[in-house]
């Protein structure tokens, strides 16, 4: 140290110390604490090289990942929020939603969007969890729907990645209405025997995984997501006992059979589009496979 | 102070006990005091409905919860004959804060189903406050089925704080359990009514109440969090749940004019809880009326409309 740093008060010191490391270079893993550069997160889809932990992601950079790059249209873009019951806690639902619509760049916690996977076209929608929690309000439940539609009006599938605290309360019972709705349009869509893969991310509570997320023909959920009806702090105010170790995460609901599978990013386009591709052969159709989706590309022959 | 009552009913409370002491001694005296407890009488209707007719949201939250608030059995009691009560989900246990099975509706045979909570502190526990745990909800499902099976109508009572936040709950699939029954509820093909008796505590009470008629008691509440988990998250404490109950609209009249609910069913004077029967004969009619209007349409009309009726439920803009 020399002389002059001697003499410079700690506080003047630290920020000096903090402004050598240029902004947004580093990140830390929230997991295991190592000090990861960015662009290596980046490219390893935001799970961290060192511990698999995976971050959380927004929804845009989620469908990124995830979709082809074209064709991409969005769905329910035009849609946004409204404060029916001038619902005012400390704040205004007003200024809630304005400031979360500045902060994310998003009218609201979910994002739908028409595209492909590795050539198969679906409806693929994500959650923005910084959007208010991710919560479902008017907008999220007709955006949900809205894809359904598209889904059912030409026969492709739906996969929805999830990641919200439940019903919006600033919405009051029409976001608890959602819950019903988007169950409903559900029906529709199974009826007409189009599938649902619903991927539940960290994390998936309350109304969004006491509804649609719960009814996915194929459920997914990714490594380690928090996934459950109540939250777990709540639990522990009403059983007055901590929680076993890894309670409602994704591999406590895999060992309890609520979820089908658990998928690591990394693997998340190849895994589910090898799933579709098999849900959408129906028996009445040739044998498609697309062999560079499950890398066997040998096929027996059919014997009578 | 009596515990029986809530705090805006002392008043009340004190005035009848007065009247009945009044009573007491009346009986074995020769004084004549009997018009000395008619004006009595009169002046407690009068506090009653002078005390109900300015009643906060905050204020029908507690009463919806009332200690001696009639819960689904008493109802089904009064206005159901021949009821069979059926057990089980016929993968776990059977749930006591979801009771339900085959009853006659004025004749018309039903299912019914309805949360169920405990008078006494034995039964509170035994009934876990009518929290449902998973097996609720999937012997629920298993009685909607049946009813859609045999093409009888299925009436549901809603109270309940809500779905039941525990370990094993969640374990066995409380999420799974709720969605399940709204996805089977909305194709049901068969009409499906919904009463609020009491509280509608968010999930746990939708889990039972997609339906083709909402009918909801004058002093019911209906909301997607409790007043006080509300101000609990919204306001840090949930001391001011009187205002979170004002902010999320909770009441009857509300939830009428917001466009949810079909029906208001008004309670006697007092409230549900101070006659049961005269309440119960109110529900009873509001119940059949109900049914018999719904049974005249053909299924598909009755999804169809069921359907634009789900669709429908959200408020937003399109720019």
């Amino acid at each position: 140290m020399s002389w002059f740093d001697k003499l410079l008060p700690p506080k003047i010191k630290s920020r000096a110390a903090k402004k050598s490391i240029p902004e947004g270079l580093w990140k830390k893993c929230p997991a295991c604490g190592a000090v990861l550069y960015s662009a290596e997160i980046q490219s390893n889809l935001d799970v961290c090289p060192k511990c698999d932990h995976h971050m959380r992601v927004s929804a845009r950079r989620r469908l990124d990942i995830f979709l082809d790059a074209e064709p991409r249209r969005e769905i329910g873009a035009n849609l946004w929020p409204v404060d029916v019951l001038k619902f005012k806690d400390s704040r205004r639902y007003r200024e809630r939603l304005s400031e979360a619509q500045k902060s994310n760049g998003e009218q609201d916690a979910l994002v739908v969007m028409q595209g492909q996977l590795k050539g198969i076209p679906i409806v693929a929608g994500a959650f923005e969890f910084q959007f208010m929690g991710g919560s479902m309000g008017s907008v999220v439940g007709e955006r949900f729907v809205r894809g359904v539609n598209a889904c059912i009006e030409q026969d492709i599938p739906l996969v929805c990645f999830t990641a919200s605290g439940g019903a919006r309360m600033q919405e009051a019972l029409f976001s608890l209405m959602q819950m019903a709705k988007t169950s409903a349009a559900l029906t529709r869509l199974s009826d007409r025997g189009v599938p649902f893969i619903s991927v539940l991310t960290d994390p998936t509570m309350g109304g969004v995984s006491a509804s649609f997320a719960m009814l996915g023909d194929v459920i997914v959920a990714e490594p380690k997501a928090l996934i459950g009806f109540a939250g777990p702090r709540v639990i522990e105010q009403t059983v007055r006992e901590t929680l076993p170790e890894g309670f409602q995460r994704a591999e406590f609901l895999l060992k309890h059979g609520a979820i089908d599978m658990i998928i690591d990013r990394r693997d998340m386009r190849e895994q589910i589009a090898s799933l579709l591709t098999m849900l959408t052969n129906k028996r009445t159709a040739p044998v498609t496979v697309q062999a560079q989706l499950s890398g066997t590309a040998v096929i027996p022959p059919l014997s009578n | 102070m009596n515990n029986n009552y809530l705090d805006f009913e002392q008043p009340i409370a004190e005035l009848e006990a007065k009247i009945e002491a009044l009573r007491y001694t009346s009986e074995d005296s020769d004084i004549n005091i009997s018009a000395e407890i008619k004006r009595l009488q009169t002046k407690s209707n009068k506090l009653t409905e002078s005390v109900f007719a300015s009643l906060t949201p905050w204020q029908i939250s507690q009463l919806a919860r009332h200690p001696r608030r009639p819960f689904t059995l008493d109802y089904i009691q009064r206005i159901f004959t021949d009821f069979q009560e059926l057990h089980g989900d016929r993968l776990f246990a059977d749930d006591p804060a979801i009771v339900g099975g085959l009853a006659r509706l004025w004749g018309r045979a039903v299912i019914v189903i309805g949360h169920q909570k405990g008078r006494d502190t034995r039964e509170k526990v035994e009934r876990n406050f009518g929290m449902p745990r998973p097996e609720g909800y999937r012997k629920a499902l298993r009685l909607m089925q049946m009813a859609e099976r045999f093409e009888l109508p299925v009436v549901t009572m809603i109270d309940t704080p809500g779905a039941y936040p525990g370990v094993g709950a969640e374990e066995r699939g409380q999420s799974e359990a709720i969605a399940r029954n709204l996805y089977t509820m909305a194709k049901l093909r068969t009409p499906i009514i919904s009463a609020v008796i009491g509280e509608g505590g968010s999930g746990g009470a939708l889990a039972i109440g997609v339906c083709d008629r909402l009918l909801m008691l004058q002093y019911a509440t209906y909301s997607v969090i409790s007043p006080e988990g509300c101000a609990s998250i919204l306001w840090k404490s949930a001391e001011k749940a009187d205002v979170a109950a004002e902010a999320m609209g909770i009441t009857a009249t509300r939830l009428k004019r917001l466009g949810f609910v079909d029906e208001i069913v008004p309670e006697p004077l007092g409230g549900a809880h101070r006659n049961v029967n005269t309440m119960a004969e109110a529900l009873g009619q509001a119940l059949v009326r109900a049914v018999e209007e719904l049974s005249a349409i053909s299924v598909e009309n009755l999804v169809a409309k069921r359907t634009a009726r789900l669709m429908q439920y959200g408020k937003f803009e399109e720019k």
